[in-house]
């Protein structure tokens, strides 16, 4: 069992033919994802990596083969543009790779995306993986193994450094989901712990954070509350410089600075274990099996 | 990115915010010009990029075109908080009858700009939401419809604001509004917005921080940038694509993603050591990139080793093990260098690395602890 993403997942790939998304769509296909169009303006009518149909609208790709996901691997210029052409065409759930998109665009982007019944994963981020049956994302399949440990990150590679370490272990995933690291995005931590909370194939959840805003205070709020499941979490920047973030004022709306200190108090006052390195976690997840 | 109070005060004007008389000097002789031409008391403001300018002495008064240019003389060159004063800003001065504060920032929690005013202006803002939060007055703007007149209005009737100036306050708070937008800002703050001796509003301090990832097309705004923002390494960094900070350790990093890069840091500290700098060559980097970045570590006098902890995902191992051995036949490295890599084409990466006798460890703790112990001179 999983979330987001398994064996039903019909993926369509907007950038297809660009260097990225065309070797990451290979990537998934190898994974065995199920990849089911391309969708590359111009670039209609071609075929793409793997007998990858191509099309030049996403809702003429949506038509054709039903796909119900995409991934957006276009550059920052055109990717607001992308992920509302699919959002448009209904598809249930976008996964927006491309970083380097401005916070007003995604500002903007995110209120129209709230009126429609898509969910959005990023900008900015990973993708998701539900190991053993479907990869949506950048993430190297190999390291992950299929099991009952959910995963909400909003780093990339991080992420993967705590995968490495839990399937070394061999504590497998349910499905380990990047959320992304920008300020404006989709999903965030309070969503997708709802979504595990939920999920039976899900025993417990490691969160992965980081300095900057106060996500995992809103978290750690959910999980006092309503969560069921044990959480697990390492916050990245502990060292981090300060000064480097963002203005006082952006401190003050979300109610502190935003410091690794912060994040680490707000989620151990309700119970969650703290890592100090992404190895330990796998070490604190192994006590709650 | 961000803008001097005088960029961000002009930026403001182009919107219709008043703002005192002034100009840019860079000579104590311009100071004088300058205050010469406004025939009245003048102040003179320091102009770099960091707060406490008027505690540090940056910010004076000068009656006279003579005491324009003596203060200038005073301030300019002048050391705060590290920076070298090498422009200051001569205003008119303000007769101030009363501070206000108005600010526009980006509320990632609403995903929305939250606009503040406050009575307590000339202050830091953040003094304000601690001592005294309920003089804070703040509305979201909706983002597909803007900051609309009746939240403009909210704000001046919530702060308290004399009736006649409620008009005034009204249309500087949607200019500023409409200035952070399309300025692509994630702060823009009129601290303090007074009230003047003419019972005029007038916006006499002015900050504005640019979303970086908007730079692209905001021309005219990048062009602005004060090269003295960052350290020189910083810029050459930020110039070949490289996310880098110095910090004050003996291990350089090198890291593919900002998370893991501080997770890296968080880890070196954890062993026993420091590091020299956070330094992420993001997502997708080729060999030009890692060259670039060892580039820039190996520079570094303090380095005694170098970390390189990559987990391929969108970037590729093999990638990173081609600028890597390009950087070891191209510069002179002197300090150990250990590599960490797995993910997305490892084992092409390792066979790379082992062509030219690099070792390479699987583990991440156990690549800090080498790391460590090497810029400890205890052998890599």
């Amino acid at each position: 069992m999983s979330i987001l993403v398994d064996n039903e997942t019909r993926l369509l790939v907007q950038g297809i033919t660009g260097s990225q998304g065309a070797f990451h769509a290979q990537q998934m296909i190898q994974y065995g994802t199920n990849v089911v169009a391309g969708a590359v303006p111009g670039r209609g009518g071609q075929w793409a990596v793997g007998n990858t149909p191509v099309f030049d609208t996403v809702h003429e790709a949506v038509a054709t083969t039903d796909a119900n996901a995409s991934i957006i691997f276009v550059p920052a210029a055109f990717a607001v543009d992308a992920l509302l052409e699919a959002a448009d065409a209904g598809v249930a759930l976008i996964v927006c790779i491309t970083e380097n998109i401005p916070a007003l665009d995604m500002a903007r982007a995110r209120a129209f995306i709230d009126s429609t019944d898509s969910l959005l994963i990023g900008p900015n981020c990973p993708g998701l993986i539900s190991p053993g049956s479907a990869k949506v994302g950048i993430m190297a399949g190999h390291i992950h193994t299929p099991g009952n440990v959910g995963i909400v990150s909003r780093s990339g590679t991080l992420t993967y450094e705590v995968i490495y370490a839990l399937t070394e272990r061999g504590i497998g995933q349910s499905t380990a989901v990047g959320i992304g690291g920008d300020p404006i995005k989709g999903l965030n931590f309070l969503d997708v712990l709802q979504m595990f909370e939920r999920d039976a194939g899900t025993e417990q959840v490691v969160l992965i954070g980081e300095i900057g805003g106060a996500d995992e205070q809103v978290a750690a709020d959910f999980i006092r509350t309503e969560m069921s499941k044990p959480v697990t979490a390492f916050i990245a920047g502990q060292t981090a410089p300060p000064g480097k973030r963002m203005g006082h004022a952006g401190a003050i709306i979300s109610g502190g600075e935003g410091t690794a200190a912060e994040k680490i108090e707000a989620l151990q006052d309700v119970g969650v274990d703290i890592a100090r390195h992404p190895e330990e976690i796998a070490d604190l997840a192994a006590k709650n099996i | 990115m961000k803008l001097h109070e005088y960029q961000s005060k002009r930026v403001f004007a182009q919107y219709g915010v008043p703002i005192p008389n002034g100009e840019v000097a860079t000579t104590p002789s311009q100071a004088r010009a300058i205050a010469d031409r406004i025939g009245k008391p003048v102040v003179i403001k320091s102009q770099v990029l960091v707060g406490g300018r008027g505690k540090a002495g940056g910010i004076k008064l000068a009656r006279t075109p003579d005491e324009a240019e003596e203060v200038a003389g005073h301030i300019l060159g002048m050391d705060i908080k590290g920076l070298t004063v090498k422009q200051v800003l001569v205003d008119e001065a303000a007769d101030i009858r009363s501070e206000i504060y108005l600010g526009a920032v980006l509320d990632r929690s609403a995903r929305k700009v939250a606009i503040m005013a406050s009575s307590e202006g000339g202050v830091e803002i953040e003094e304000v939401a601690a001592q005294t939060p309920e003089k804070i007055v703040t509305v979201h703007a909706h983002p597909l419809l803007g900051m609309q007149g009746f939240q403009a209005r909210q704000l001046a009737y919530g702060i308290g604001l004399p009736k006649e100036h409620i008009a005034a306050f009204t249309r500087i708070a949607l200019s500023l509004y409409q200035a952070f937008v399309e300025s692509d800002a994630s702060l823009a703050e009129i601290n303090p917005l007074v009230i003047n001796g003419d019972n005029q509003l007038q916006a006499v301090d002015g900050k504005i921080l640019l979303d970086d990832s908007a730079l692209p097309r905001q021309e005219q705004l990048a062009a602005l940038r004060d090269p003295d923002e960052d350290s020189p390494t910083e810029t050459e960094a930020r110039e070949s694509g490289l996310s880098y900070i110095d910090l004050d350790g003996e291990i350089g990093c090198m890291v593919n993603g900002a998370g893991l890069a501080m997770a890296t840091m968080d880890i070196i500290k954890l062993y026993g050591g420091n590091p020299a700098n956070f330094l992420d060559i993001g997502g997708g980097a080729g060999a030009d990139k890692v060259l670039a970045a060892l580039r820039i570590i190996l520079r570094d006098a303090r380095v005694k080793a170098v970390l390189i902890n990559i987990f391929g995902g969108i970037t590729r191992c093999d990638e990173v093990a081609n600028g890597i051995v390009e950087a070891i036949n191209s510069l002179s490295v002197e300090v150990p260098i250990v590599v960490r890599m797995v993910g997305v084409n490892e084992d092409e990466g390792r066979q790379i690395l082992a062509a030219s006798n690099l070792p390479s460890a699987n583990r991440l703790s156990e690549a800090v602890q080498m790391a460590v112990a090497a810029a400890k001179g205890e052998g890599a």
